[in-house]
């Protein structure tokens, strides 16, 4: 459950003795973004059922904003170069998890490969999901080695509780962003809001900014 | 009307088993009840951090208090405080009663098939002691309480893991042995004493075969516990040929811990 | 339908779930009223559907097709309700007995 901000229900009573899951604020001092907890789970949060991909019908797809695209199966997949990536992760619910250890194959290396195929890279994308999930975000967020494509988690396959056999990775951004079982991206010439940010969501979700609602600046 | 935040007391705390516990409380205005409702109750630390978890109603709507039975979850944010920590004269902040789907009363009649895992055994009591009142009122003002039992019999299915897990085993045995139109039966998933010559596994199909009525009866079913056993068993009965929407489903996600 | 509680599907739970939020929006209590899905046109009592309580919001989605009906997600300050997924839903005037 979300903590509240501080002083928010002076009027509900305090539970004396109640504390709550484990949080810290000052002890990982500087890499905790405002009002965020850390926490050393890794809860899982679902708005649908698990899909479960089998991995011999699976594809990744890049598409442009016409018919143009370019997909890979999951043997292909796994012969694109892989990067290991360490980062901490910021969910919007307050809880961070620091360190988290990850795989994947950068989204510059799809993208350049896209390029080369034709595919018209535009400023905008919207990442697509199995379950109907989308997600938005600037091209500029997923260049420049800020993206990954990840398929192992903490050294394991990634589980499907966790958004595997594939998931986006954008930990700079909160992480309702990082969509889990992630099938396309598709550029676009205009914004298109996904799942969440048509719900009462920041467009955007920077976690240093604290852009968690629709409205906050 | 929005169902307003009120803040009851603790009246009293009851042990029920060695992880679940009843708390009893004093609530200011409480407009009553339907038995299967449920209350959301939020917890409050010292820094503002506070948290919201479900917990349906133990207690008949004809009882003096409002009466809640939590069961600890080892690794639970919220139930540890509520089964261990609270006391009498703490104040609890809920909201309620909520939910007008899973609910049973004596009007809505029978069969009454009541199927339920671990702590999921917690608004199907509250229909049973419902139902208990109901009839001894019924007896009271007069007529043959005979008939009023008999068209509307009860069956409870209850998977626990142990003989020492079943919540109010005392009660559910003095409600069968007082009213033969109702049954209680019993499984125990874990327990490993012989003295136990009754059903030792997961309700299946074969069990709710056994014990359920024929889908010809059009029994009313409540089915309540963790997710996937309200799945199975829920899918067990629709496979036996009950009708769906006579079967209604509580689930209390993966653990329980009051959703 | 059936479907397996794995993983992330344990988390499921019953429209019911969903009523203390919309008892914030709403006057008379949901689970009871009949709510016809845009996907595939069931239609069904609101207390049957299912609901996956996201920590971001509640999704509630049709246990025929797996379609979203509603969501209510509370967006810090305010419930956002988005009620597009349900074609209908018809409230009962008087409580059923």
């Amino acid at each position: 459950m979300e903590p509240a901000t501080k002083g928010a229900s002076m009027s509900s009573p305090i539970s004396r003795g109640f504390r709550g899951r484990p949080r810290q604020t000052g002890a990982a001092a500087g890499r905790l973004p405002p009002g965020q907890y850390e926490t050393r789970d890794f809860p899982v949060l679902s708005a649908g059922p698990t899909p479960h991909v089998p991995l011999d019908t699976w594809t990744f797809t890049l598409r442009g904003p016409d018919a143009r695209r370019v997909q890979w199966t999951w043997e292909e997949f796994q012969a694109l170069p892989r990067e290991a990536v360490t980062s901490d992760i910021h969910c919007v619910t307050k809880w961070s998890k620091l360190d988290t250890l990850w795989e994947g194959v950068s989204v510059d290396t799809l993208i350049a490969e896209a390029e080369a195929r034709g595919v018209r890279i535009a400023p905008f994308v919207l990442a697509s999901a199995d379950g109907a999930y989308t997600t938005n975000l600037p091209l500029a967020d997923v260049t420049g080695g800020k993206a990954w494509i990840a398929t192992v988690y903490d050294g394991a396959p990634l589980a499907p509780a966790h958004g595997g056999p594939a998931r986006l990775l954008v930990p700079h951004l909160y992480f309702w962003k990082s969509a889990k079982w992630v099938r396309q991206l598709q550029f676009l010439e205009r914004d298109v809001p996904g799942f969440w940010e048509s719900h009462g969501y920041h467009n955007y979700g920077d976690p240093w900014r604290e852009q968690r609602y629709a409205g906050d600046p | 009307m929005t169902i307003a935040w009120r803040v009851a007391t603790v009246a009293d705390v009851v042990a029920e088993t060695p992880r679940a516990r009843t708390i009893l409380l004093d609530v200011p205005g409480w407009p009553g009840h339907r038995a299967g409702q449920h209350v959301d109750v939020r917890l409050t630390a010292e820094d503002g951090y506070q948290a919201e978890r479900s917990y349906s109603i133990a207690s008949a709507p004809e009882d003096a208090r409002v009466a809640l039975t939590i069961e600890r979850l080892d690794d639970g944010e919220v139930s540890p405080y509520l089964a261990d920590a609270l006391r009498a004269g703490d104040p609890l902040e809920l909201r309620g009663p909520i939910g007008g789907y899973f609910v049973w009363d004596l009007a809505v009649g029978g069969p009454l098939l009541l199927v339920a895992g671990g702590s999921g055994i917690v608004p199907l009591m509250a229909m049973l002691r419902h139902r208990a009142a109901a009839l001894r009122m019924a007896a009271a003002v007069g007529g043959p309480d005979g008939d009023a039992r008999r068209r509307v019999p009860a069956r409870l299915l209850y998977s626990a893991r142990t003989w020492d897990d079943v919540i109010y085993r005392d009660e559910l045995e003095r409600l069968a042995a007082e009213d033969p139109t109702l049954e209680v039966v019993l499984t125990l998933t874990r327990e490993t004493s012989a003295a136990w010559t009754g059903f030792r596994r997961r309700i299946d199909r074969m069990m709710l075969a056994e014990v359920a009525w024929p889908p010809a009866e059009r029994p009313h079913v409540f089915v309540c516990g963790p997710t996937p056993l309200v799945e199975a068993v829920a899918a067990a009965l629709v496979e036996l040929g009950h009708e769906p929407a006579r079967v209604k489903t509580e689930r209390f996600g993966p653990t329980g811990e009051g959703r | 339908m059936q479907r397996e509680a794995d993983g992330t599907d344990a988390l499921r739970l019953d429209g019911n779930a969903a009523a203390g939020i919309l008892s914030e929006i709403f006057v008379p209590d949901l689970t009871t009223a009949r709510a016809t899905c845009a996907g595939c046109g069931a239609t069904r009592e609101m207390g049957a559907l299912l609901v996956y309580a996201h920590g971001m919001g509640m999704v509630v989605r049709c246990p025929g097709c797996d379609a979203v009906v509603l969501v209510v997600a509370r967006a810090g300050p305010r419930l956002w309700l988005d009620l597009t997924g349900a074609r209908r839903i018809v409230v009962p005037a008087v409580p059923p007995a």
